[in-house]
Parts: C-alpha cells; structure tokens; sequence
C-alpha cells in the first residue's frame, strides 16, 4: 500500500475531529421537557389518525407493556393512568398535533429507573405492535419513531 | 531447486495438502468454539449471560457474500447479532449465489460483542459449471473483524451522523481444483494465494423516510473477492474501492435495495468488473432471515466472456 502523505493524514484527522465534535452537537436538540422537538406543522399528526388514534396507540402499548415480561416491572411504581395521559400527550405534540405536554422533564421522569438499550427497544416494540393494530402504515410510524429514537440518550442509563 | 523434477511436485502436492489439512482444522476448531458458544447460551437462558435479543428487528442487516454483517455484497457498519450494548448475539448462515455457467457457495459463523465488535469465520466454495470449467472449484476461507467506531445507526435520528465501523478481511485462498496443472490461483497470475482487505463503512438510516444509506470504503488486492487470489500480473497494489447500499423498509420486517461494489482490475486473465444487485430482505422474526437477490457480477475470467447474471440466495438463522 502506498504511504498516504502527512498532509493528506492530518487533513483526514482534522476532518474526523471536526466530524465527531461539530455534528453531534450542531445537531443535538435542546433537551426540552418533552424530550424533542415537535413536527413543524400537523402533517404526521393527521397521517396517525389524530387524538382519538393516538390515545388507543398509547393504551394498547401500556396493555402490552404491562404484559411484557421485559419492561413490566418498570412500571410497578407508576400511575398507568398519568402515563396514559403524559404520552399521549407527547405523542400529539409530537406530532404536531394541538396538545400541549404537561408532564415531567422526560430526563427527570426516567432518572433511578436504570432502564437498559434492550428496555427501551421493548417499548417501541411494543409501540409498533399497538400501531400496527390501529393500520398505520409503516412508513407513518417510523416518522413517529424518529422522532422518539434520540431519546434513548436520556432515557437510557444502565 | 525443489520444484524442479516429479519428486519436487510430489512434495509441494504433499505440502499443499498438509496446509489444506489445516486450515480445514483450524477452521472446525473456529466453528466448533461458535456452536459450542451457542449450546452455552441455550444452557444458560435463564441466567443474566442469557443474550437479550435487545436490538430492534432488521438493524443488524443481514450476513453479506463474505461473512460479515452488511447487505448482500457490500459491509455495513452494522453489528452482526441481536444483543444490545449490553449483551451478544451470534448467526450461522448459507448462501448460494448462481449465475449461467458459476456457482459461489458460502457458509459461516459470526458473532456481535456488546454491539461494539464483531468477529466472523465464513468458506467459500466457487464452482463452474461450463466445460471446460465444469470440474473447477476454488475454496476460500474468510476471517472478519469490525468494530464499531462511532455514531448510532437507530438513535442518531437527529443528526446526520452515520454509524462508521472500521474491519477487517483475512482471506485464504486454498487453491484450485478440478483444472489440471492449474492448482494455485498463482497459476493465473496472482501474486498471492492470501490477502487482507481493510474496510470504513458508514451506515445511516433515515428512519422518517424509510431509508438505509450505506458507504463503504476498501482497500484491496482481492481479485473477484479473492477467489482468484491476491494482487496481479497487471498490479499489485492496494486500491481503494468504493461500495453502496440503498434500502427501503417496506415494514419492519422486509426490506428492499441495490447495492454497487467496485472492483480491481489486477490480472491479465481477468477483466473483473464490478458487482451489483438487487435485494428483499425477509426477517420474519429475529431468528431468522432470508434474503433473494439478483445480482450481476460481469465476465469472470477472459475464458467465458459471458456476463454473469444470477440469483442470491441467503438464510441466517441465529439470535
């Protein structure tokens, strides 16, 4: 292999530090109580069926996670109702939708429960399978769900 | 001069026989020590080392041509396996690829350390089909290492930030049969008979579009990935090549895509060309996955100047 010369080195070393230290700050959001920022207009949140939608969404995925020897035991100090409500809510706002989230800091809200990464991907299983049973179209929720991924850097802490 | 005179042959078949010998050994020692890995964690399914199946469906990709976790021909920066950061995962795989007068078989074991590493063993059996290549059968054995440098390819989703993971290829041709005098991928003007290739791969899902973007860079000497051996009468150098993958998630558990794969062009008796294909990917549960491609690998060798169209074929079964 031919020796790259040192300039073409330090080009490529100073370009992959300004890489790992410019893009994932320039691009993290404020980490609002919210845990994200919400869609600019209501697009995404007609496209899951609007309030009534999410609010079954969101029950069917507490249904399941409670049933979900993964994650159920995490919810054991929890009013189900409140969590109802407070994603729900978040999921609208989220979405664009006209709600506004009422709840708890999500970083405050998930802080001592040492959630791990495979916690975490248990609720948005979870959270596919309940939306497949109101027939949202993939495409649909994986708009949700990119809006909701980033928040395994505060919600997770195991 | 040993390899002068019958004696001389007899004893480099001989040696050639022994290496064989032992690269078969050390390669069932490898697959041994996976399934023997493998048993383990069925044993200890109840204990905390139990694998925890803790990424989300189809975000391992599946087990590419050479072994490793990537699409159909190219390496991604995915990590092979279900485990999470906190756990591992493991997968055996079959693959067939067919094309009017070629075979290309390949099997292998690969494992994913904490979502962070990832160690793979793969054979690859190559055969014709064509008189007067319909005896030819070229084996190889791929050893791969990755390891996953930066960025997250599900939780990054406000960033263009990429997962990047940088590998490895060691690759052994073990020589060619059913050609007569021809018994070494030297015969056919390659350097060498082995070779490492060095990989950067960035991988970034669009997850609001559906869409999985992957970049690979290698640098190579392999001609036809290896299978006719290392390095040329025409060059012997490391050269980098570029390699792409687009998918398109249908749902969760299909997916579908193309991918390119630049090739060197190192020997006279080879205008290689470069691969492409076309790919669904089938993952009906974690345990499992199919994937069907159709891919388009060139003329192999100016003796068959056909271009080589076919089918892909590939299952993994793991967790």
């Amino acid at each position: 292999m031919t020796m790259p010369t040192i300039p073409s080195l330090l080009s490529a070393s100073v370009l992959a530090l300004a890489m790992t230290s410019t893009i994932p700050v320039a691009a993290q959001q404020p980490v609002t109580a919210l845990g994200a920022m919400p869609a600019a207009d209501a697009t995404l949140y007609n496209d899951l069926g609007g309030l009534e939608v999410l609010t079954k969404v969101v029950d069917d995925t507490l249904a399941l996670a409670l049933a979900d020897d993964r994650i159920k035991d995490t919810f054991k100090n929890s009013d189900m109702k409140r969590v109802a409500k407070m994603i729900t809510e978040q999921f609208c706002e989220l979405s664009g939708g006209p709600c506004k989230y009422s709840g708890d800091p999500m970083k405050e809200v998930h802080q001592g429960l040492a959630l791990s990464n495979m916690q975490f991907n248990a609720l948005v299983e979870d959270l596919q399978m309940a939306m497949d049973k109101s027939n949202i179209p993939s495409r649909t929720q994986n708009k949700l769900l990119a809006m909701l991924a980033p928040m395994q850097r505060i919600i997770v802490t195991k | 001069m040993e390899s002068a005179g019958p004696v001389g042959a007899q004893r480099q078949q001989l040696n050639l026989k022994k290496k064989n010998r032992m690269i078969k050994q050390s390669w069932l020692t490898a697959t041994t020590a996976a399934v023997a890995m493998l048993s383990m964690t069925h044993a200890n399914a109840q204990s905390s080392m139990a694998p925890d199946l803790g990424k989300l469906t189809a975000t391992a990709g599946v087990i590419q041509v050479e072994g490793v976790s990537g699409g159909g021909l190219v390496p991604w920066a995915t990590i092979t396996g279900y485990g999470s950061r906190d756990s591992y995962g493991a997968n055996v795989h079959y693959t067939y690829v067919g094309t009017q007068d070629y075979q290309l078989s390949s099997y292998g074991v690969a494992v994913g350390i904490a979502d962070r590493v990832e160690l793979s063993a793969a054979k690859q059996r190559f055969t014709g089909s064509l008189a007067p290549l319909n005896n030819l059968r070229i084996e190889q054995d791929i050893f791969g290492a990755k390891v996953k440098l930066a960025g997250d390819l599900v939780y990054d989703q406000d960033s263009w930030m990429p997962q990047i993971a940088a590998g490895v290829m060691y690759k052994r041709n073990n020589g060619i049969g059913g050609l007569g005098a021809v018994t070494s991928v030297k015969d056919l003007g390659a350097k060498s008979d082995s070779g490492i290739d060095y990989y950067l791969a960035a991988t970034k899902l669009f997850l609001d579009q559906s869409l999985l973007v992957d970049l690979t860079v290698r640098a190579t000497k392999a001609n036809q990935m290896g299978i006719l051996g290392f390095g040329g009468d025409k060059s012997d150098r490391y050269q980098a090549m570029l390699e792409g993958s687009v998918a398109y998630l249908l749902n969760r558990k299909v997916a579908i895509g193309a991918e390119y794969r630049m090739k060197p062009r190192n020997l006279a008796s080879d205008n290689e060309k470069d691969y492409y294909d076309a790919f669904v990917a089938w993952f009906p549960t974690k345990n499992l996955s199919l994937t069907l491609a159709y891919v388009s690998l060139g003329d192999i060798t100016i003796y068959n100047t056909k271009r080589q169209n076919g089918v892909y074929l590939s299952l993994q079964a793991g967790f």
